[in-house]
């Protein structure tokens, strides 16, 4: 880590009113090259809508997002479909294409976005698939396969499209118990192969390994952030903890 | 009672309306289809949104009215529309474009059928776009897919599916109820049938040869349904 930090995703004072309620309220941070960092915070305090608001699913009311330097709000509508592709979306419930088979869930960006051939596309379909351990179930569709096994390919489905960035919006909140490993797992191994990813969990056991900032937000604005070691020590009294510890007791780990 | 003699001589002669039934029910349902896709995609998309009440309007009305209704204005009533037009285009010395609503007893039976069929057709398609979820449209975006993109490779294969066995349905419908062009005085199946046992007086080996005709084109088309069906299946839609 002696390269200066070279910022792949900013954001910049992003607020984001829905149905007349302010939901995002100024949030901006920055993701250096390689970085995780993890966003917890009570539910609905915001972190799914920053997370839509930074992939520009959302279009923000104030603020901007910037990729390697390029401003989201200033591109067209055609270059936001391509800042989209650079930034790779994990959702809550997996949303695979339910009409697709697992090869073809990751192929059909590579192909009808970024033009591979079907045979060139299919082949990184299966590398992907490897590399989070479903070779084996290449052609089994959604209805088929488990939400580990789901939110394994949809992870896949995002690496496809080589982002720069990854932004997972609690990828396990909606798996039972026993199939929450296989897919930290993943995560984990994209951390340490250097991804740049921006994460919402409740996982907090699991962020306090893989991270070196936890970012604490509330009613849409990010209240606090820390090294978890830091933010989250009984000792600290930050809000965070307080957090963490009734999350603790509730789930019991 | 049944009549062997008869019989033979009655396949050929019904022939004739067979052919002419085929001839109304092919291009209505492939037009009736058509309709459908178009309406029900506005629908179910509301977009564009100028179009969508004059729409719902169309299919309230077809869905809402007797199909003899429906065969009696467009056969009898247009025609009566184009007398009151006609001093009003001679008087302006305008092309004779009134008489497009003399139709035919063939056209005017195909046009309604096809307008019936697409109403029904629409409210399959509509109603298959609405069901696909909100997340696999988030989904398509994220990758960088464009609304053509989403539309062409998200929404209509799974639209599609879910509609098709609806779609399929109302096509065997359509079979059937072809045979009310009769009563529009179109010779086809049913009106052949008529003409043949009023004239013979053998009306129970007539219909029930008719009969036959009809259940041997709706096990046909249900077949091929079936067929199309089962080539596109996929785990998790419909009977897939
Ligand atoms: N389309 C919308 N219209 C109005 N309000 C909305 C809309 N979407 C979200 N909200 C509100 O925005 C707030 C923040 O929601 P958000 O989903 O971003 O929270 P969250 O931190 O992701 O919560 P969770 O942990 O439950 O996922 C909530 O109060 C929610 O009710
Ligand atoms: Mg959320």
């Amino acid at each position: 880590m002696n390269a200066p930090a070279q910022p792949v995703l900013e954001v910049r004072n992003l607020s984001k009113s829905l149905g007349g309620k302010l939901i995002l309220d100024d949030v901006s941070l920055t993701l250096n090259k390689g970085e995780l960092k993890v966003l917890i915070g009570p539910s609905g305090g915001g972190k799914s809508t920053l997370l839509q608001c930074v992939h520009y699913l959302h279009r923000p009311d104030r603020g901007d997002v910037f990729l390697e330097g390029r401003s989201a709000a200033e591109m067209g509508r055609r270059n936001i479909c391509a800042f989209r592709q650079e930034i790779g979306m994990i959702f809550q419930d997996f949303n695979l294409f339910d009409h697709l088979d697992a090869e073809n869930n990751v192929a059909i960006a590579l192909r009808k976005v970024k033009g591979l051939a079907k045979a060139a596309a299919l082949a990184r379909a299966r590398a992907e698939l490897d590399r989070v351990g479903l070779a084996d179930k290449a052609d089994l569709f959604p209805a088929q396969l488990s939400g580990g096994q789901k939110q394994r390919v949809s992870i896949a489905r995002a690496l496809a499209m080589d982002p720069k960035v990854m932004l997972l919006d609690e990828p396990t909140s909606a798996l039972d118990p026993d199939l929450i490993g296989e897919v930290l797992n993943v995560v984990a191994d994209l951390a340490r192969g250097g991804m740049t990813m921006l994460m919402a969990t409740h996982q907090i056991g699991f962020a306090r390994r893989l991270t070196r900032e936890i970012i604490f937000m509330e009613n849409g604005r990010i209240i606090e952030t820390g090294r978890p070691d830091d933010l989250l020590a009984p000792a600290s009294e930050s809000r965070a903890a307080a957090f963490c510890a009734k999350l603790t007791e509730l789930l019991g780990h | 009672m049944f009549d062997l003699a008869y019989y033979q001589t009655l396949w050929p002669r019904l022939f004739s309306g067979f052919w002419l039934s085929l001839s109304t029910i092919i291009p209505a349902a492939l037009a009736g289809l058509a309709i459908g896709v178009v309406v029900g995609t506005v629908r179910g998309a509301m977009f564009p949104r100028f179009l969508v009440a004059p729409l719902n309007a169309y299919v309230s009305l077809f869905r809402g009215t007797a199909l003899v209704v429906q065969l009696f204005v467009c056969y009898y009533g247009l025609p009566q529309l184009a007398m009151w037009l006609k001093p009003f285009f001679a008087a302006r010395g305008l092309p004779e474009l009134w008489r497009i609503f003399y139709l035919s007893p063939y056209a005017a039976s195909v046009l309604i059928f096809a307008l019936c069929s697409g109403a029904y057709h629409s409210e399959y398609i509509r109603g298959a776009i609405l069901s696909i979820k909100k997340g696999q449209f988030a989904a398509a975006r994220a990758l960088g897919f464009t609304q053509a993109q989403t539309f062409w490779n998200i929404i209509v294969p799974q639209a599609a599916r879910r509609a098709w066995p609806g779609c399929g349905n109302e096509i065997v419908y359509l079979i059937k109820y072809s045979s009310l062009a009769y009563i529009v005085t179109f010779k086809e199946l049913t009106g052949t049938a008529m003409t043949l046992a009023n004239s013979s007086f053998r009306y129970a080996e007539t219909f029930f040869a008719a009969g036959l005709y009809y259940l041997f084109m709706t096990t046909l088309a249900a077949w091929i349904m079936r067929r199309l069906e089962k080539a596109y299946a996929v785990p998790g839609f419909g009977r897939g």
